[in-house]
């Protein structure tokens, strides 16, 4: 592979750039062309950043030039999920609501990657504010699975994965509120990684669920996460609800194997998957038992209540927080004669088909008569569920599971019935509620060539043993073919 | 309104606090909709949870304050130039109070 080509490790660009062997315009001007070749089919992006990407890649090139240190992803092209704020530059939530949208700053990961030299190259693609499991609810359509154009890549976080796996990008950031980032990252078979709630700043990401959402990395392998990670986290004083001590470092634990390591593979996140799903989870476990970790089984029944407090807990939030769009300060405005009938008509014609939903469902939750018996009661549900997993990290110092329960489903499958399709997230949504980090590691394939995911989970502020025992997996894994839509 | 019997009206009644306009089609889905989701819900309602408190985030919030320290803020006129409607350096918005002004 020619240096700088689409397809090779972020690592390697990045290094290639610092020794001055291939410039970031070039590296730049590579995937954009993949991107203007194969995107058309795709369509993870909703928007490309030819321009600004451009002199994104000069700027790094001039400190190339000058001899100053360029930064660590010195020239890597990174595509950000676009619920991330980008000053002046389209910020959609691939919603007609924000339509013409220009934030006024950067959201802090973005800031914090540009500072790293990375080059923003484009916005890809989500379900509606995020909200889906399928990036089926794009206003903008959908996109394809790398793997299988007729599949659905997963979602929320859909175009971030689908252009890692497409080798369109080398790295993209995706938002997590129940499985957003590691449910289309186990489909399209890339690493995706949802933090601890807290070690990455919110500042700037467009809110849905807040005290659920976190940003983290969608990559090819788990280095290039450990990587992204350490660049994006850590303290920030603009998102009151980020912790104020540094995020764990992770890079630096990638070597140190799991021998010792106890793990805890979970009966209630491998029985409900799909044979073919629950065979790999198995196969990866005993993968960690041949590198000499202590593998036992566990039952968590707790977990099955995850999925109905998520789907009140995570609308409730929504329908505050979405409450922002009411034609005033931004994004469209359908005019009429009062101020109330101007907020309503604005939301009738912004909003999808699901983010109306949610909002719906979250302010029926949230009304008078009912706060009880649905808002707060899932709320002590979330209680005993950090309970239950607090007990089990008494036991164990990682926990293994299925990242979902069936591999990439049918485009159009389940948009007729919103529990069918919120089903895929039953296995993520524990860690949201809890705010624990957890990690999808691509795991080989079912029987039709679909790529399985496998995920690891861990306690609060646990990154490092996470990632120690995510790339003992990835080792183990059976190789999985290159998608058929893929950069040339 | 019970959960698995949720009417027309009381969708209607939802998507006005939610300052929605739906149509009568919208309001009939979203009814049949939002019963499955709430029969869902309505099984945590079973689970004893009594003495438990409830979460209302992962993390123990307190109040985070900063120097009180002048700093720049965002532009107003690149924050006014996302606006729909501006007038005189404000948000301009339709009547309020049901009068014109």
């Amino acid at each position: 592979m020619t240096p700088g080509a689409p397809g090779a490790p972020a690592l390697e660009l990045a290094r290639s750039v610092r020794a001055g062997s291939v410039s970031a315009g070039e590296v730049v001007e590579r995937h954009l062309g993949a991107i203007d070749a194969v995107d058309g089919e795709l369509h993870a992006f909703v928007t490309v950043l030819h321009e600004s990407a451009r002199g994104e890649a000069a700027a790094v090139d001039r400190r190339v030039a000058a001899g100053e240190d360029p930064g660590p992803l010195a020239g890597v092209p990174v595509a950000i999920k676009d619920n991330m704020c980008t000053r002046g530059l389209p910020t959609t939530c691939s919603s007609r609501i924000l339509g013409g949208w220009r934030p006024p700053y950067d959201a802090t990961a973005v800031q914090r990657l540009r500072a790293a030299g990375a080059v923003v190259i484009g916005k890809t693609n989500l379900d509606e504010f995020a909200m889906g499991s399928s990036t089926e609810n794009s206003a903008f359509g959908p996109t394809h699975n790398p793997h299988d154009p007729t599949r659905v890549p997963g979602g929320s976080s859909g175009g971030s994965a689908a252009a890692v796996a497409a080798g369109l990008a080398p790295l993209a950031l995706g938002s997590d509120t129940g499985g957003s980032i590691r449910q289309p990252a186990a489909l399209c078979g890339v690493v995706g990684m949802k933090p601890t709630y807290g070690t990455v700043s919110r500042y700037g990401l467009v809110a849905f669920a807040s005290s659920l959402d976190q940003i983290g990395p969608i990559t090819a392998t788990v280095a290039e996460s450990a990587v992204l990670f350490d660049v994006i986290g850590g303290h920030d004083p603009m998102d009151s609800t980020c912790l104020e001590r540094p995020a764990p470092r992770t890079v630096s634990a990638l070597d140190d194997g799991v021998e010792g390591l106890r793990v805890g593979l979970v009966a209630e996140l491998v029985d409900g998957a799909d044979e073919a799903v629950g065979a790999r989870v198995r196969q990866a476990a005993e993968v960690l038992a041949a590198g000499g970790a202590r593998v036992d089984e566990i039952s968590i029944p707790e977990l099955g209540h995850g999925l109905p407090a998520y789907y009140v807990l995570a609308p409730a939030e929504a329908s505050s927080n979405l409450s922002r769009y009411d034609g005033v300060r931004y994004g469209l405005r359908v005019e009429a004669e009062t101020a109330e009938a101007m907020n309503a008509a604005t939301r009738a014609a912004g909003f999808g088909p699901e983010v109306k939903r949610r909002i719906m469902l979250g302010t029926y939750a949230l009304s008078a008569g009912y706060y009880d018996a649905y808002y707060r009661q899932a709320q002590k549900v979330r209680t005993i569920i950090i309970d239950a997993l607090g007990a089990a990290y008494q036991r164990f110092d990682v926990l293994l599971g299925a990242t979902t329960p069936t591999t990439a489903f049918a485009l159009g499958a389940k948009v007729d019935d919103p529990w069918a399709m919120y089903l895929s997230d039953v296995c993520t949504v524990p860690s949201n509620l809890a705010g624990h980090p957890a990690i999808s590691i691509p795991f080989g394939t079912d029987g039709s060539g679909l790529p399985v995911g496998v995920q690891v989970l861990a306690p609060s502020l646990g990154e490092a043993v996470m990632f120690q025992v995510a790339v003992v997996v990835e080792h183990g894994a059976p190789v999985i073919a290159p998608p058929r839509i893929r950069a040339a | 309104m019970a959960g698995d019997h949720l009417t027309r009206e009381d969708a209607a009644y939802v998507a006005r606090l939610a300052r929605i306009d739906l149509s009568d089609d919208e309001l009939g889905l979203y009814a049949q909709q939002l019963a499955t989701v709430i029969g869902h819900a309505a099984e945590l309602a079973a689970l004893d949870t009594e003495g438990v408190e409830p979460t209302a985030h992962p993390l123990p919030l307190r109040n985070v304050t900063r120097a009180d320290e002048p700093r720049p803020s965002l532009d107003r006129a690149e924050v006014l130039a996302q606006a729909p409607a501006v007038e005189d350096g404000r948000f301009r918005v339709p009547p309020i109070l049901g009068e014109a002004p």
